[in-house]
């Protein structure tokens, strides 16, 4: 490694690792805690940015290829080169337009709601969508992140979810209190039900070093055959249905509307940034959560000083598996109402690009989410305006998280210096060998 | 193979990393390259390894001019470097290490392991560097893949060899045996470079030194006529005292008492064998012994990292054995571990941080659950000032600190609570000539204030120096208690199981537990065997 790094720091920290008895070879534990800390310690956001950049312009390059029009006037390139990069002009300023009319706002119906003061609901359905399908994103990711930080790789955010929403729904058709408490209860519920779900993995560890990414790999197969298990059986399954389906929550427990009953848009949002908030304050100023940070990042040190290293793992996966049952809860509560065999979609596994994308820091989780959303929403309205395949969403998606994990690529592909680079692979180096 | 340096100026931002730097190697001659951290020395080693491009300056080859653009290019010309850091891949076995990059191939794809096999065992013969063709690196002790290290430049051809602080990671029986080989390889007429910290190696071994300070040659010369202090003095730039008399110990109550202590290690090996120690308050009990005697797992029990398998520890009488981490540092144990960026600090947090990376839950650090961060940037402001660590902000990283300052970071945080007992362990290993003696000041100071303090050193110059009683560890036994005056000779015998006095007398076993036992006992030390 010592070859990667070339400057007067090389000199400076040279001397200093001479620990000796770590011999040479590379831990997976080691990888993944150098992985981490790269993101958790400072990186500049033009990266991200950039990436972001890239990824459309992949993804228009994408669009020219696949559509025979646009293929067809490349063809021709010579003869009429204008009529190429037009053709290309259109078709992807008509794609990325919908896509960002059919996520965030249309300008022309806003302009008209403004002087016309109606049809505020049609301009708003946008952004109540994007916020509604980012929701589970933001909590989820939050969830893998304290996870990521602490050094714990909880991979059974998925499992969590379904955890945490069977719960929820329980609490949330059998039990019949005033709407406030109910709410509240049902909060509860997917809250011990992610925690249950995060528990389990992280005791087995604690007593017996059985890997977290196995156990929650494993987890969310239990889990999710589990639910199966009671969408065919009483008391879950919804009478009278044919189709393995739950029953529905009570209005009592279901998260309120907040612009209206034709908007999407609910108090689920509210609770995720409630929970962006509270991570960050208990990482940053917590001590609980400073020996996370610290057990995440150099475990050995942490020991040393005295930090419970079992209790540790156990607590960083009941709060993550805690905010997953959340963001099991929210969907429950906020969108489907009723559990089914394909409840939460992706969201537990999505959860880990956008926490890998937002840099594990709350802040970053939420401006993540929020994109992802607005991109799954503004695709599907994409999809039905132009007939371009949905797909062409996850390929963008895709590559900003392949380039957001590759700096490196980042800074050749705009000849970016390397230079506030420098201190976090310092950090980094010492742990991975 | 003779190398000139002539004027190698490199700067890195504002910062002159080398400034007019001239030097010349001759063949067959050995080049010691001495200088504090952050002196230069491992930039010119990469400007000549063709790692960086300097600015200025000129290299030349057997008096032709050179420019390397990489390390490729360097080594055709002749130059292999051994760095500190080995760059070797751990499951691949010796003679597929030392061809790797340059492998002899058959029928145009195929690689000729017979032909990689001879050619590593020839090499070794000719220069005494013994080892395994067929052993798995990763298998080796560090020695061992040091020499597999070497084997590797040699079988580029190299005739100008730089090792960079090769003795740093090596016991003292691994540097004696690696300077037998350097001596071989420099009679053969290849010229070695030689970057180390410390002072006797030079003496030992080099025919020529260069002192670098601050990115300039501060001083040149043959270490034969130059005397430590000399050295040390160029190095620093200033008078520096070596062998300082710390004054009179005053010791007064037991502090710890540990009682046939048996520890194993995470392996499973005996690795601490029904150990007797005592520490009084105010005094320095020192460790002596060749690496991997049991001083660390000794150490890890004492501080509760490695819980002992029988025996009993006591502090300030109360048995304390097998208790956890928490408990010991609760009850004023502190603990300056062996590899501070391992166990010690926590490199991307801040110098803040790190200074109450074992106090954070208390007060003022902390009311509740809350930590309070200007009470802890109050405490770093106060420590970096008292302890003179170099830095611009106590809020940067601890990863950007050299080593030096990080040492003293650690060390701050140790001594800035309440303690009973400190536990330093290799407290100034890899550590330049000024920090070595602040850090040693401070140890004695804390001794001076009531503390009782065990040091476990692999250097014999610092466990003589600051010990006011020295313990000799071998097998994971204590074989004796001495006075550091006895000499070096004597507590050398002693660290290799041989008690002088008794060596006469044709060694009539007198300890308990003699006999079938002891020699079963004798097999089970770290799976039998020699050391």
């Amino acid at each position: 490694m010592t070859e990667r790094i070339v400057g007067p720091e090389l000199e400076l920290v040279s001397d200093s690792e001479t620990g000796g008895k770590k011999g040479v070879g590379l831990s997976p534990s080691g990888l993944l805690r150098s992985l981490n800390s790269s993101f958790a310690y400072g990186r500049p956001w033009a990266i991200t940015l950039l990436a972001i950049v890239t990824a459309l312009i992949a993804g228009a390059v994408l669009l020219t290829v696949t559509t025979p029009a646009t293929l067809q006037a490349w063809g021709s390139f010579f003869s009429n080169p204008i009529g190429a990069l037009s053709a290309t002009w259109f078709l992807v300023g008509d794609v990325y337009r919908d896509i960002f009319t059919g996520s965030i706002v249309d300008p022309p119906a806003l302009f008209q709601a403004i002087t016309t003061g109606q049809g505020w609901v049609a301009v708003l359905t946008p952004l109540s969508e994007t916020l509604t399908q980012a929701t589970p994103l933001i909590i989820a990711g939050l969830a893998v992140a304290v996870g990521f930080q602490s050094g714990v790789f909880n991979i059974g955010a998925q499992g969590q979810i379904i955890a945490g929403a069977i719960c929820a729904s329980y609490a949330g058709w059998a039990i019949q209190l005033p709407s406030p408490i109910h709410l509240a209860l049902t909060v509860a519920a997917g809250l011990a039900g992610g925690a249950i779900a995060g528990f389990i993995p992280g005791i087995l560890k604690a007593k017996t070093g059985a890997h977290e990414v196995i156990v929650t790999i494993m987890l969310n197969y239990v889990i999710l055959n589990f639910l199966l298990y009671l969408l065919t059986n009483r008391p879950f399954r919804q009478p009278g249905q044919s189709n393995a389906i739950s029953r529905p929550v009570d209005a009592s427990a279901q998260l309120p509307h907040l612009l209206g009953s034709a908007l999407p848009a609910n108090l689920g949002i509210v609770l995720a940034l409630v929970a962006a908030y509270l991570v960050s304050w208990f990482m940053k100023r917590s001590t609980l959560g400073f020996s996370f940070l610290i057990m995440g990042a150099n475990p050995t040190a942490g020991r040393t000083a005295g930090i419970d290293s079992k209790r540790v793992t156990v607590l960083v996966m009941v709060i993550s598996g805690a905010l997953a049952g959340l963001a099991g809860m929210v969907i429950l509560s906020g969108s489907t109402l009723m559990l089914t065999s394909g409840f939460g979609g992706n969201v537990g596994f999505d959860a880990i690009t956008v926490a890998l994308l937002g840099r594990n820091r709350p802040l970053g989780v939420v401006l993540a989410a929020l994109l992802f959303g607005a991109l799954d929403v503004g695709g599907r309205a994409m999809e039905a305006a132009t007939g371009v395949p949905v797909d062409l969403i996850s390929v963008i998606q895709a590559i900003i998280v392949l380039l957001v994990a590759a700096p490196a690529l980042v800074r050749e592909i705009y000849r970016l210096k390397a230079t506030s680079l420098r201190s976090v692979e310092l950090g980094t180096r010492g742990w991975g060998a | 193979m003779r190398v000139d340096l002539e004027g190698i100026t490199k700067s890195f931002g504002s910062l002159l990393a080398n400034d007019l730097v001239s030097l010349t190697v001759n063949p067959g001659e050995i080049h010691c390259i001495l200088g504090e951290n952050g002196a230069g020395k491992s930039t010119l080693m990469n400007v000549l390894f063709g790692m960086i491009e300097p600015d200025a300056g000129e290299i030349r080859v057997d008096g032709k001019p050179v420019r390397f653009t990489s390390p490729r290019e360097a080594i055709a010309s002749g130059i292999g470097m051994v760095h500190q850091h080995f760059m070797l891949v751990p499951v691949f076995t010796v003679a597929e290490n030392a061809v790797l990059g340059f492998e002899p191939v058959k029928k145009r794809v195929l690689l000729d392991r017979a032909l990689s096999r001879r050619k590593v065992l020839e090499l070794s013969e000719a220069y005494g560097l013994a080892v395994d063709p067929d052993a798995i690196v990763g298998d080796l002790p560090i020695g061992m893949q040091q020499r597999v290290e070497i084997l590797k430049a040699l079988g580029h051809d190299a005739r100008l060899l730089i090792l960079d602080e090769p003795t740093a990671v090596l016991t003292l029986q691994e540097t004696e045996a690696l300077f037998k080989i350097m001596r071989s390889l420099a009679d053969s007429g290849r010229s070695i470079m030689f970057i180390t910290h410390k002072l006797k190696e030079v003496a030992a071994v080099a025919d020529r030194v260069t002192v670098l300070r601050r990115g300039r040659v501060a001083g040149q010369g043959d270490p034969k006529t130059l005397t430590e202090r000399e050295l040390a003095s160029m190095i620093v730039g200033r008078d520096v005292q070596l062998d300082v008399d710390w004054g009179k110990p005053k010791p007064s109550r037991a502090v710890l008492s540990v009682r046939d202590l048996t520890v194993y290690d995470e392996r499973g090996a005996l690795a601490v064998d029904r150990l007797n120690l005592e520490v009084r308050a105010g005094e320095i009990v020192s460790i002596a012994g060749v690496d991997g005697n049991g001083q660390t797992e000794l150490v890890r029990s004492l501080v509760g990292l490695l819980p002992p398998h029988s025996g009993s520890i006591e502090l300030d009488g109360k048995p304390v054995a097998g208790a956890s981490p928490r408990k010991m540092i609760e009850l004023g144990v502190g603990h300056i571990p062996e590899d501070r960026q391992v166990d010690g600090l926590v490199l991307p947090m801040s110098i803040a941080e790190n200074l109450v990376l074992d106090l954070y839950s208390r007060k003022p650090f902390a009311t509740g659950w809350r930590r309070d961060l200007r009470a802890i940037e109050e405490n770093a402001e106060r420590l970096v000032e008292e302890f003179d660590i170099r830095t611009q902000s106590v809020n940067a990283p601890v990863a950007n600190l050299s080593g030096g300052n990080q040492q003293k970071v650690v060390v701050a945080r140790e001594l800035s609570r309440e303690l009973v007992l400190l536990v330093a362990s290799q407290p100034t290993r890899g550590l330049d000539v000024g920090s070595i003696e602040y850090i040693h000041r401070r140890i004695v100071a804390a001794r001076d204030a009531g503390v009782a303090v065990l040091l476990v050193s692999a250097e014999l110059d610092e466990v003589l120096s600051l010990g006011d009683r020295v313990a000799v560890m071998h097998r994971g036994k204590i074989v004796d208690v001495v006075n550091p005056d006895v000499g070096r000779d004597h507590i050398g015998l002693l660290m290799t199981g041989v008690q002088p006095s008794a060596a006469e007398n044709s060694r009539t076993d007198s300890r308990p537990g003699s006999g079938a036992t002891e020699r079963l006992r004798e097999l089970e030390w770290r799976g039998g065997g020699d050391d």
